[in-house]
């Protein structure tokens, strides 16, 4: 697994460059990460990051973009406002987490 | 040195402007067959690909209002669900595994056909109604789901979905 420097820290991440260690990342890396694919962050963005990290702790896995809109409470449109394109996986890498396995 | 000068950082695409597109025709009204149009067309939108679907003959019913809640599966003809042919055309076969199947994908939180298509639709698709199978069955808009773009004709589908990748259903 190949390490790289964000914010100036050592961290693991996969060949992709998603984070691999969840104890690794914290706030101000994910600030870090979303300024690398120009992702701006407002509170609207945190909130969805937020609830990111917390269902993977609670569930093991990352949430798909329906989990987000049906237990996060951000309906899709947003999603897709706030993270153009391929929110799932923009998601996912700002919040310092695999890209989600599920298919829906 | 920037924070970010020596970072891995994944490719999303964003500069590029690739333009794909996916036209997924759904012609079949069965539980089973109306999925694997919804999965991949909602796929596609995940990654960024534009997605036009088009709604012909059987897969009407996926998006009428009076039927789109009320999609069956049934065994009957068909060898994969290994239920012996004699008895898949028996009275309660067909409910019986409709609701097994909703209950397998209940169970993979993939959701039912109408909230899928709200998914999609929120997820930025169009929705288009075949002209033909709308006259066929005397079906207006007001009949349809209201997330129906518009009812087309083949040659207006052919047209806008120029350059797409196409998959039929």
């Amino acid at each position: 697994m190949p390490t790289t420097t964000i914010n100036g820290r050592d961290v693991a991440v996969d060949e992709e460059g998603f984070m691999t260690e969840y104890d690794q990342w914290d706030e101000d890396m994910g600030k870090a990460l979303a300024t690398a694919i120009g992702v701006d962050m407002t509170d609207d963005h945190w909130k969805v990051i937020r609830f990111l990290r917390e269902d993977f702790k609670a569930q093991g896995e990352t949430p798909t973009i329906r989990r987000v809109s049906t237990a996060g409470g951000v309906d899709t449109k947003q999603l897709f406002v706030l993270f153009p394109k391929k929110p799932a996986k923009k998601m996912a890498y700002i919040a310092g987490l695999p890209k989600p396995h599920g298919c829906v | 040195m920037t924070a970010t000068q020596d970072m891995i950082v994944p490719s999303f695409d964003d500069e590029a402007e690739t333009g794909r597109k996916l036209a997924i025709i759904c012609s079949k009204g069965n539980l089973d067959m109306a999925y694997p149009g919804l999965i991949l067309g909602n796929a596609a939108l995940g990654e960024g690909v534009a997605l036009d679907l088009f709604f012909t003959f059987w897969g009407f019913d996926m998006i009428t209002k009076g039927r789109m809640e009320h999609l069956k599966f049934s065994p009957v003809g068909n060898t994969a669900t290994h239920i012996p042919a004699a008895l898949a055309p028996f009275p309660g076969m067909t409910s019986m595994a409709t609701h097994m199947m909703q209950k397998s994908m209940d169970a993979l939180e993939i959701p039912a056909v109408p909230e899928f298509l709200e998914l999609i639709k929120a997820s930025g698709a169009h929705i288009w109604a075949c002209r033909l199978s709308a006259d066929m069955n005397h079906l207006t808009k007001d009949d349809l789901w209201d997330g129906v773009d518009d009812i087309i004709n083949a040659s207006d589908f052919i047209e806008m979905t120029d350059g797409a990748q196409l998959l039929f259903i």
